[in-house]
């Protein structure tokens, strides 16, 4: 199912950030969600549909609309320049319903949260569920400059709420942070991978169990070289340019397929190869290494190819 | 339409009876003449007018009579209820789901007024006027779990979602086919799946978590899976085993058509909004094998079903002891000819 909206703010954050946000055109109410959900944006362009997933930043129990960031990737696939110069207030745009793939795990005596960067995202609607539902926490947001920080907009000031801006010498101390924190603490880290493997060894230094850190990396599908791939049941191929995934490229060749998340976390297009001569660019954080090196399996929505032939088992 | 609920029990004397309507009705599970599991999935609600599949939450005409049945059993066994202290929030999106769905589609028999978080809810059969403040637990006599619950046919289970798997962290069962809460309360889909024979092996349980895992906020589904009861007796949990599991041997030849019942659990799985949990309603229908055979297409495949099904399930499904009498009753009623597909009869 999707939701016809209308734009009805739009809001420049940074100078890479930009604010919106989306109503029903008849001020019907939508369907509520959780700290940390996403939905799913369509972006129609001539011959095809690019769709890229962004993190709510509004109230999750506010039905009157949702709000998303983006930031602006000029080498990205276009996904975000279409949001950045395509979009405005007044336009219809389709989303998805929300879902989940980086919750809040209500078992936690407290929660930390770390966002870097546009990685601040998940954590502004979280932080809301959390101050409803009065549970002890604390968010760290790191940013290089304070020019950048367009997450300084959305937070408010209060003592649990940290800001450290590198360039102003409070580069974020991980160790100081999760040191210290009371038994039964779950930490959510979201931003560039960097940080998410920083947190992940500070955790285990400190012998925090795995099951107490949580992350989110998950990103808009990259650009890349066009390349060809053939449908196994089919014989059909399908050409995926330089400026589309592979899912979207198969979507737009009317070829079945799941999906949900569109950033290579939640597995839904999990697709087998039945044959591959040349190399498949992985870069979603669903397949494990062995999955990857074994060549028999990629992520659609994601992942992309270089050599003389692949053939998806669809 | 008005509806008429029936007077009659679910122990002791066993009262309970399906009026003709809700025989033709019944959700009949076997679609072929023959059983295997399957992860039979369809979307939820959807049916033919009339049929238990019409609307999110079937009312019928057991309504008040499993309401007041659920409320002796949990006299007797509060532990029936449980909620893990981070399930409150689920129990919230769950007492909205059933409360926004029953006003919608019984508008004569259910009636939800919101302003804000001032919430007001009548609920005629059961005779219960109440205002409360949504997501504030003191507003209500006992948390939004049992509060609903207790007012909605079925047994409810509550999933919490982590680590890729889901957690049985809260429930109102009181009318399970031999299954305890409090035994398998905080366990995950595989260790609360384990006593089943043959399934796991066969890679249903991986199929299973992965599919509903993806479930999301705008689809619900549903799925039929059955046993065999003796006696219309809902409460057929391990804890009061003595009482009902005795019953077994009080089948005859004479009286099987008439004791022996088919239990149909009508499962629907539904994402709830707020606590992103798994609400995974369990709804019970009885039918005696009289009552199935007066469609003589349901009696000639639940015949052929029952004579060729897998021993393993035979036991499991705990009526291997009588399978006998069973499959002798319905042999009456099979013909030879051939059954048309699907559940809904001639």
């Amino acid at each position: 199912m999707k939701l016809a909206l209308k734009v009805t703010e739009v809001e420049q954050l940074s100078p890479l950030v930009k604010r919106f946000r989306f109503e029903d055109p008849k001020g019907a109410s939508l369907p509520v969600f959780s700290g940390g959900a996403h939905i799913t944006v369509d972006m129609p362009e001539e011959d095809a549909i690019r769709r890229n997933s962004y993190s709510l930043i509004s109230d999750p129990y506010d039905g009157t609309g949702y709000e998303i960031a983006v930031r602006r990737e000029d080498r990205g696939r276009g996904g975000s320049l279409y949001m950045h110069t395509k979009v405005a207030e007044g336009d219809d745009i389709t989303v998805s319903l929300p879902s989940n793939l980086f919750q809040l795990d209500l078992r936690a005596k407290k929660h930390v949260l770390i966002g870097g960067g546009i990685g601040i995202t998940p954590f502004l609607s979280q932080l809301k569920q959390l101050e409803m539902e009065q549970k002890p926490f604390e968010l760290h947001y790191a940013a290089r400059s304070r020019e950048e920080a367009a997450g300084l907009k959305l937070l408010q000031e209060a003592a649990h709420i940290h800001v450290h801006i590198s360039e102003e010498g409070a580069r974020m101390d991980l160790g100081a942070i999760l040191d210290g924190q009371p038994m039964g603490t779950h930490v959510y880290t979201c931003g560039p991978d960097g940080l998410i493997t920083a947190v992940a060894d500070q955790t285990a230094r400190l012998g925090w169990p795995k099951t107490a850190v949580h992350s989110e990396a998950f990103t808009a599908p990259p650009p890349g070289e066009p390349f060809e791939v053939v449908i196994a049941s089919t014989g059909q191929t399908v050409t995926v340019k330089a400026d589309q995934s592979l899912l979207e490229a198969l979507e737009a060749a009317k070829v079945e397929i799941d999906s949900s998340c569109r950033g290579g976390a939640c597995g839904r297009c999990h697709t087998k190869v039945t044959a591959c001569d040349g190399r498949i660019l992985h870069n979603d954080h669903w397949l494990s290494e062995g999955e990857r090196a074994a060549q028999q399996d990629i992520m659609p929505c994601m992942s992309r190819f270089k050599g003389t032939r692949l053939e998806l088992d669809l | 339409m008005t509806m008429q609920f029936n007077d009659e029990t679910f122990r002791g004397d066993y009262s309970y009876f399906n009026s003709p309507a809700a025989v033709k009705r019944f959700p009949f599970p076997f679609d072929q003449d023959s059983y295997m599991y399957s992860v039979n999935i369809e979307q939820h609600p959807g049916g033919p007018k009339g049929s238990p599949f019409e609307f999110a939450f079937d009312v019928d005409e057991h309504y008040v009579a499993e309401m007041k049945d659920r409320e002796i059993t949990l006299a007797g066994d509060p532990m029936r209820c449980q909620s893990l202290p981070h399930m409150e929030l689920a129990g919230w999106d769950l007492l909205e789901l059933i409360m926004v769905s029953k006003a919608r589609d019984y508008p004569e028999l259910f009636k939800l007024t919101r302003d804000g978080n001032d919430w007001h809810w009548v609920n005629k059969p059961l005779g219960i006027e109440k205002r409360f403040t949504f997501l504030d637990p003191t507003t209500l006599p006992c948390g939004p779990m049992e509060y609903i619950t207790r007012q909605a046919q079925g047994d409810f289970a509550l999933l919490h979602e982590r680590e890729g798997n889901l957690w049985l962290d809260a429930g109102m069962i009181t009318s399970q086919a031999d299954w305890s809460l409090d035994f398998d309360v905080g366990m995950n889909f595989f260790e609360w799946h384990a006593p089943v024979p043959k399934a796991r092996k066969m890679g249903v349980f991986d199929k299973a978590l992965k599919f509903l895992l993806a479930v999301g906020q705008d689809q619900s589904y549903r799925r039929l899976n059955w046993t065999m009861t003796v006696n219309p007796r809902l409460d057929t949990s391990p804890e009061n085993y003595h009482k009902w599991g005795p019953e077994k041997r009080t089948v005859t030849p004479e009286n099987v058509g008439k004791k022996q019942f088919l239990r149909v659990e009508l499962q629907t799985f539904w994402r709830l909004p707020r606590s992103n949990a798994l609400a995974f309603p369990i709804r019970c229908y009885l039918a005696n094998l009289e009552d199935i055979a007066s469609q003589p297409k349901w009696g000639r495949r639940l015949h052929r079903v029952l004579r060729d099904i897998d021993p393993d399930l035979a036991e499991y499904k705990g009526f291997a002891v009588n399978q006998k009498y069973i499959v002798d009753y319905l042999s009456q009623f099979d013909d030879g000819a051939e059954t048309s597909p699907g559940i809904f009869p001639d």
